[in-house]
Formats: C-alpha cells, sequence, structure tokens
C-alpha cells in the first residue's frame, strides 16, 4: 500500500478535471445554435397560442392533439438547442437517465389518467343533493 | 497463499480508482440527475390536474378565468429569459466577465417580470373568488403553476447569488460550474412551462 500512486492518480484526476472544466458537458452551444432554437421555440409557442385564440379549427379535438403535439416538439428543441442533449453526453448517462424519466413519467401520466377515469367511470351516479350532504 | 491475498489487496483499490478517473467531472450528470426527480414532482402534478382538471364544483371553468393573452406574454418572459441566458454562457465560453454579467442581469430581469405577471394573475384569480379553495381544478392548478413560479423564484436567488460570485471571483473554474448547472436549471424550468402552458391554460381554454 504505497501512498504514492494514490496521490498520483488524484492530482491527474483533479488535472483532468480543471483541463476538462471548458469544453466537456455536452458541447456548449454556438450562437447559431441558440438563435435556431429561439427561432424554432417562438414560431412552436405561437402557433398554438395562435389556434386556440382565434379558434380556426372547428374540432376541438384536433386543435388539443395539435397544440400538444408541437408542445412536444418544442421540448425536444428545447433540449437539443438549449439543454444541448446528445446521446455522447456524459459516455451517455444522461441520454439514460432521460430515458429512464420519460418512462416513469410515461406510467404516472397514463396510469392516473386511466385509473382514475375507470374509477369515476365505475362510480355510482351522484346528485348534487347527494353532495352536500355527504360527511 | 499470503502472496496472492496480498496481491489481490493492492489490486482491489486500484479498481475503485479507476472509476474516480471519470474524465468529465461528475457534477454535470448528478444536476441532471436532481433536474430528472424534479422532473418527477412536475410529473405527479401534471397527473393530478389531468385527474382534477375538470372538477370545478359548480364554479368557474378555465375558459372563464385564463386571460390567454397575458399567458402568451408570460411565455414570452419565459423564452426571452431562456435565449438571454444562453447569451450569458456565450460570454462566459468568451471569458467576458462583464458581459456574462450583463446577460444573467437581463435574464434575471425576464424572470422577474415572468414572476410578476404569474402573481398579478394569481392576485385576481383570488380576487375573483376563484381561488384553491374554490374547486379541485384550482386547488391543482394552484399547485402546479405555484411549484413551477417557486422553482422560478430560486431560479432567480441563485443568478443573483451567481453576478456577486462572478463579480467577486471571476469565471473560476468553480463559478464556470455553478453558471453550468444553472444553465440547466433554468431551461429546465422553460421546458416545464412548455408543458404548463399547453395542457393546463391552451388544452384547458379549449374546454
Amino acid at each position: 500500500m504505497s501512498p504514492q500512486p494514490h496521490s498520483l492518480t488524484h492530482e491527474d484526476a483533479s488535472q483532468a478535471h480543471h483541463g476538462h472544466s471548458h469544453g466537456h458537458v455536452a458541447g456548449h452551444g454556438s450562437l447559431k445554435s441558440y438563435l435556431i432554437g429561439f427561432a424554432l421555440s417562438v414560431i412552436l409557442t405561437a402557433i398554438p397560442f395562435g389556434l386556440v385564440m382565434s379558434g380556426v379549427l372547428d374540432s376541438k379535438m384536433m386543435t388539443a392533439v395539435l397544440v400538444m403535439g408541437l408542445g412536444a416538439i418544442q421540448i425536444v428543441v428545447h433540449m437539443v438547442f438549449f439543454l444541448h442533449m446528445n446521446p455522447r453526453s456524459e459516455g451517455g448517462w444522461t441520454m439514460m437517465a432521460l430515458i429512464f424519466t420519460l418512462i416513469i413519467v410515461g406510467i404516472a401520466l397514463a396510469g392516473s389518467l386511466w385509473v382514475m377515469h375507470h374509477l369515476n367511470v365505475n362510480m355510482m351516479p351522484m346528485t348534487h343533493e347527494m353532495m352536500k350532504n355527504m360527511p | 497463499m499470503t502472496d496472492t491475498t496480498q496481491a489481490e489487496a493492492t489490486e482491489a483499490p486500484q479498481f475503485y480508482l479507476e472509476e474516480e478517473h471519470h474524465p468529465e467531472g461528475s457534477t454535470m450528470l448528478g444536476f441532471w440527475l436532481y433536474l430528472m426527480s424534479d422532473c418527477l414532482i412536475f410529473a405527479v402534478l401534471f397527473a393530478t390536474h389531468g385527474v382534477l382538471g375538470r372538477n370545478y364544483a359548480a364554479g368557474p371553468s378555465p375558459a372563464d378565468l385564463f386571460d390567454l393573452s397575458l399567458v402568451a406574454i408570460n411565455t414570452a418572459m419565459l423564452l426571452f429569459s431562456s435565449i438571454t441566458y444562453g447569451f450569458a454562457m456565450l460570454q462566459m465560453e468568451r471569458n467576458a466577465k462583464m458581459e456574462t454579467i450583463f446577460w444573467l442581469g437581463v435574464t434575471a430581469v425576464f424572470g422577474l417580470a415572468f414572476l410578476g405577471i404569474e402573481l398579478y394573475e394569481f392576485y385576481h384569480l383570488i380576487l375573483e373568488g376563484a381561488g384553491p379553495t374554490r374547486s379541485a381544478f384550482l386547488s391543482s392548478f394552484f399547485t402546479l403553476v405555484g411549484t413551477h413560479g417557486l422553482h422560478v423564484t430560486f431560479g432567480i436567488i441563485w443568478i443573483v447569488t451567481m453576478m456577486v460570485q462572478v463579480k467577486m471571483h471571476g469565471l473560476i473554474p468553480e463559478n464556470r460550474r455553478r453558471l453550468m448547472c444553472l444553465s440547466m436549471f433554468w431551461h429546465f424550468l422553460d421546458v416545464i412551462w412548455i408543458g404548463v402552458f399547453s395542457f393546463v391554460y391552451l388544452i384547458g381554454a379549449i374546454g
């Protein structure tokens, strides 16, 4: 157990850390990539607001689907252009964590809505009177 | 016999040192994991709003309450603050201390504008009798949007802290690391806001 190699590796590690403090995090964006991301998100924000505020589409369902779809695209745009997500950052671990989180979020959201919807459907119909007299 | 055990004993620690040698530095990954756990908090609040969002208890519905032009202005504020934070990061890359502080300041101002508009909206809702106690819809609405607003508040405190830090100590590696974490935090809040304005305000207003 000689202490020498130990301290040496520590020094190496700290040096490597300082050396990398510049460019290691998922690569920083350039001015161009920030501006592209900004332009895209302005467009992707303006369209859903325009759709809902003007009510151009007759179908509410269609409008809702478009709003959610454009929102999802905008989230991806922010992830790529502002958060600089890519499959290589941190040796792929950020992407792994993101995918895992998305799965959990999907289960939590879809599961809650699904279960609670069925619960509502299977509930006994309740009148306003009964609701008032509830404990 | 003893030789081999000794050899193993000396080799075992080296295995762990290997891991410490991770070339990237793990702060960013750790902070990303924190953001992902934060994402789960918001997912649960979104799910709650999804379940309770239509229980008006004979009270006002989103179509009655939400002023979409105000929400649009709010969204613009947060979007502007995102791009100005990007400019601050670009100035940090150029090692320009004062410019970094300037763009951080602009970001904080946009963040404050966002918060101000949100508080104004909350104030008016409560004044109209549509406070968080009115219905399940409003409870979940105030919890979700309020949690996001709380995050923005802490983000602004963090920005001001970093402005002071950069002013006092310059763009040292520690401050660069902190600014990078703050960058992820701030852009992450914008991502959450996309979910809020799409799912809560716009879908709510459609009815």
